[in-house]
C-alpha cells in the first residue's frame, strides 16, 4: 500500500510530463507516472528502446523532467546499470553526497526476450537499479508482433489466427518468477488500475537496497483490441481473472497482494478466462465452438499456475 | 619510475591505473584480454578508485560504459575480435551519444574460422562507426597512446569515443622494454573529467539518446564529421604537450626514411617496425624506399598522407584485413588520399597476416621488390598458399 494519501502524491513533481506521443489510452505513461510517484529522492531514468521511449522523446522534445537515457532494444538494464555504477564511484570518491535512485523502463519484448540477458546480469552484480517493464504481451512499437509474454491463443501480426493455426500456440513464459530465481531483494506484479498497491510494492522496490523488478500489465488497445478508454477495466480484468496475479516476492517470501489476495481469501470472485477472452479482439476467435477445447486448455493452466502461486504464498 | 620488462597488457593496465577511471565494464568473450585481468588486481588491492563491473556481455560491456559515461563519470573498457563484434551495435550509439569514452583494441581475427590470433578484423569492420581510432606499434606506444587517448576523446571540440589498438599477441603478450611515466605526470596531464550535461546532475536534467526524425538524423551524423573534422588540431596539440613530459612526439602519420624514397608501404601497427627492418635492409642495397603508418586511422589522415606520397613511383598499401570480393579497408583509402597528388603514384594492395599468419622480413622485402619490378598485381595476397 501506497505511504501517501493520492491527495500528498499528486502535489509531488511532475517527472514525466504529458504532451507525450503516446497512443489515446496507452497505460504506460500512467504506470510510468505511479512509479515516479514512489520516490522523494532525486531519479535517473532509462528506457530500453520501445514504444515509450519513442513517445517520449522525439528529438527537438522530451517529456522527461528528470535525467533520462536511452542505448538500445536490449540493453535497458545494463544501460541504467552503467548509470547506477557511476553514481556509486563518483558517491565513494565524495563528488556526490545525496542519496539517489535508478529506475530502468522497457516493455516485454525488451524485457522477456532481447534485453532477458542484460536484466538477469545486472541483478545477479546487484546494482542498486529498479527495473520496471511495461507488459502488453507483444511488440507494440514495431506493429504487434508476437513475444516471450503473449498469452496463449492471442492473435497478432506474427502469430495470426488463422484457417489452421488458432493465434499463438505457446504459453507465455513467467518472468516474474525467474526473476524471483535469481533470489533478488524485492520483485513484485502490479497493475496500473490499483494505483495503491503499484505505489506501495515500488516504494519498496526503490528501498530495498539492491536490485528491484517490477513487473506490470499495460492493457494496449491497439494491440489487444479494444476501446481506448477501457484500459483500466482490462487491467483489472487480469487481476481478476487470474491472467495476472498480484503479489511480491520480498526477501524470499511470496505474497499476495489486493484483489489477488482477496481472490485466495475466497472474498473476491474468481473470475472466468471467457471473461477475459470477450473482453479483447485478439482473442475474438477463442470464442467459436471449434476452440472449445483451446479454452479449456487455456483456463487448466491459469488454474494450475495460481495453485502453485497459492502454495509458494504458503512456505 | 624505473624502467619495466612488461607485455601490452600490463602496459595499458598500468596506464589505465595511472589514469584512474571511474567505471571499467568489461567481459572476457573469447579471446579475453589480459588488460582487465591486470586491471582488477589494481582495483582489488585499492590502488584505483573504480568502479568495477563485470557484466554478463560485451554488448552489456560497452552498455554498461556508454551509460555510465553519459552519467557523468570517465570510463575505460578493452575488448578483442568477437568481442567487439558483439558490442557493435552500441558503437555508433556511443559516438552519436558523444560519450568520451576509452577502449582498448587487441587486435585479433574476426571468426569465423574461429582463430584468436592478430589481424585487423575487428577493428577495421569497426572503422564506419563515428570512433576516434589510434594504433601503436610497440608496448611503449600502446602504454603512450592510452595515457594520450582520454585528452583527445574530451576534449570539448571532439567529445567522441576513441579506440587505443594494439595488436593482439605481438603486442599484448609480447615482454618489451617500457619507460612509464610517474604517477603525478599522468595525472597532471589528463587531468579531471569534465562531463558535458551529465545525468547525474540532476538539478540540470537532459535526456540522453532521444529519437531522431529525417529531420535531424542527419544533422546529428553531421556533427560527427565536424568533431572529427575539429579533432586534427587536438591530436596534435595534445602528442605537442605529450612530447614535453615523455619525450616522444607522435604523429597523425609516422614516416620512415620517406623523404627521399621512390617506393612507399603504408602499415598500420607492430608490422611498421618489422618494415622498417626491411627498409634498412634494402636501404643498405642502395634502394630508395620507405615506409609510413598513419598512428591515427580516424579522423583518416588524407591530406598527411598525400603530402608524403605524392610524386612516389609506387605505393604498398598494407592490410592486415579483407572486404571479400573488394579490396583490403586501408588500399580505397590511401588511393583516395592520392588522388590529390599532383603526381599520382602507382597503388597497390598487399593482404597479409590474417589469422596470425606469420610475416618475416623477407616477406616485407618481397613486396617493395615486386612494386619496383612491376610483377606486383593490383591485390596481393601475401604468403597464401593456395
Amino acid at each position: 500500500m501506497s505511504s501517501k494519501p493520492i491527495k500528498d502524491l499528486i502535489k509531488g513533481d511532475v517527472k514525466l510530463t504529458s504532451g507525450h506521443r503516446l497512443c489515446a489510452g496507452c497505460p504506460e505513461s500512467i504506470i510510468a507516472r505511479q512509479v515516479l510517484m514512489s520516490t522523494d529522492k532525486p531519479i535517473v531514468a532509462a528506457s530500453a528502446t520501445g514504444c515509450f521511449e519513442v513517445s517520449t522523446t522525439i528529438f527537438p522534445y522530451t517529456a522527461w523532467n528528470i535525467p533520462w537515457v536511452h542505448t538500445a532494444f536490449g540493453n535497458g538494464a545494463a544501460t541504467g546499470a552503467g548509470v547506477e555504477a557511476a553514481y556509486q564511484s563518483l558517491k565513494r570518491q565524495g563528488k556526490i553526497t545525496e542519496e539517489m535512485r535508478f529506475v530502468a523502463f522497457g516493455g516485454d519484448g525488451a524485457t522477456y526476450d532481447i534485453g532477458f540477458q542484460a536484466l538477469s546480469g545486472m541483478i545477479e552484480r546487484g546494482h542498486q537499479l529498479m527495473y520496471v517493464c511495461f507488459n502488453n504481451e507483444a511488440y507494440m512499437n514495431t506493429g504487434i508482433q508476437r513475444s516471450g509474454a503473449t498469452g496463449f491463443g492471442a492473435s497478432t501480426t506474427t502469430s495470426p489466427a488463422g484457417h489452421v493455426v488458432p493465434g499463438k500456440t505457446e504459453f507465455p513464459k513467467d518472468l516474474t518468477m525467474i526473476i524471483a530465481a535469481h533470489d533478488l531483494p524485492y520483485a513484485a506484479q502490479v497493475s496500473p488500475h490499483n494505483w495503491r498497491d503499484l505505489i506501495g510494492k515500488c516504494e519498496k522496490g526503490f528501498e530495498c537496497g539492491g536490485p528491484a523488478f517490477i513487473n506490470a500489465i499495460s492493457p494496449c488497445p491497439r494491440g489487444w483490441r479494444f476501446n481506448s478508454e477501457d484500459g483500466m477495466k482490462i487491467a483489472k480484468l487480469a487481476v481478476e481473472t487470474c491472467v495476472w496475479p498480484l503479489y511480491e516476492f520480498e526477501n524470499g517470501k511470496y505474497t499476495l497482494t489486493a484483489e489477488s489476495k482477496r481472490i485466495a481469501e475466497g472474498t473476491l470472485e474468481k473470475k472466468p478466462i471467457t471473461e477475459w477472452f470477450k473482453a479483447q479482439g485478439r482473442y475474438k476467435h477463442l470464442l467459436s465452438e471449434d476452440n472449445a477445447e483451446l479454452v479449456a486448455k487455456i483456463q487448466a493452466e491459469i488454474d494450475r499456475k495460481w495453485n502453485r502461486l497459492l502454495a509458494l504464498t504458503k512456505l | 619510475m624505473k624502467d619495466l620488462a612488461i607485455n601490452g597488457d600490463s602496459a595499458v593496465a598500468l596506464a589505465w591505473k595511472q589514469v584512474n577511471p571511474d567505471v571499467c565494464a568489461a567481459y572476457p568473450i573469447t579471446p579475453q584480454t589480459i588488460i582487465v585481468e591486470r586491471f582488477s588486481d589494481y582495483v582489488a588491492d585499492g590502488e584505483v578508485d573504480t568502479e568495477f563491473v563485470c557484466v554478463e556481455s560485451e554488448h552489456s560491456a560497452l552498455t554498461v560504459c556508454t551509460g555510465s559515461c553519459s552519467a557523468g563519470a570517465r570510463t575505460f573498457t578493452a575488448t578483442s575480435s568477437q568481442g567487439l563484434a558483439y558490442m557493435w551495435e552500441m558503437l555508433p550509439i556511443t559516438s552519436a551519444m558523444r560519450t568520451p569514452l576509452v577502449m582498448a583494441v587487441a587486435n585479433r581475427a574476426i571468426s569465423g574460422p574461429i582463430n584468436i590470433n592478430n589481424d585487423h578484423g575487428d577493428v577495421m569492420s569497426a572503422r564506419d562507426t563515428g570512433w576516434l581510432q589510434i594504433f601503436a606499434e610497440n608496448v611503449q606506444e600502446a602504454y603512450d597512446i592510452s595515457i594520450i587517448a582520454p585528452r583527445l576523446a574530451e576534449h570539448p571540440d571532439v567529445q567522441l569515443p576513441i579506440m587505443t589498438n594494439l595488436d593482439g599477441f605481438i603486442l599484448t603478450h609480447a615482454i618489451e622494454r617500457l619507460t612509464p611515466l610517474e604517477d603525478s605526470v599522468v595525472k597532471e596531464f589528463v587531468g579531471e573529467f569534465k562531463p558535458f550535461m551529465p545525468l547525474l546532475d540532476y538539478k540540470n536534467p537532459v535526456s540522453h539518446g532521444l529519437m531522431d526524425g529525417p529531420d535531424f538524423y542527419y544533422e546529428h551524423k553531421y556533427q560527427l564529421v565536424q568533431a572529427m573534422e575539429a579533432a586534427v588540431k587536438v591530436i596534435e596539440d595534445v602528442f605537442e604537450e605529450f612530447a614535453k613530459i615523455s619525450g616522444r612526439k607522435y604523429n597523425m602519420v609516422e614516416e620512415y626514411m620517406c623523404d627521399d624514397a621512390e617506393y612507399v608501404a603504408v602499415v598500420l601497427g607492430s608490422a611498421f617496425g618489422t618494415m622498417k627492418v626491411a627498409v634498412d635492409s634494402l636501404r643498405a642495397k642502395g634502394l630508395k624506399v620507405g615506409v609510413c603508418m598513419p598512428r591515427i586511422f580516424r579522423p583518416w589522415p588524407a591530406d598527411k598522407l598525400a603530402k608524403i606520397l605524392d610524386g612516389k613511383k609506387a605505393v604498398a598499401v598494407m592490410d592486415k584485413h579483407l572486404s571479400v570480393g573488394a579490396y583490403g579497408p586501408m588500399y580505397p583509402e590511401v588511393a583516395s588520399a592520392m588522388i590529390s597528388c599532383e603526381k599520382i603514384p602507382k597503388a597497390y594492395n598487399f593482404i597479409y597476416g590474417l589469422g596470425g599468419k606469420d610475416v618475416k622480413v623477407a616477406d616485407y622485402e618481397s613486396v617493395f621488390e615486386s612494386i619496383m619490378n612491376g610483377t606486383a598485381k593490383t591485390v596481393n595476397y601475401l604468403g597464401v598458399e593456395e
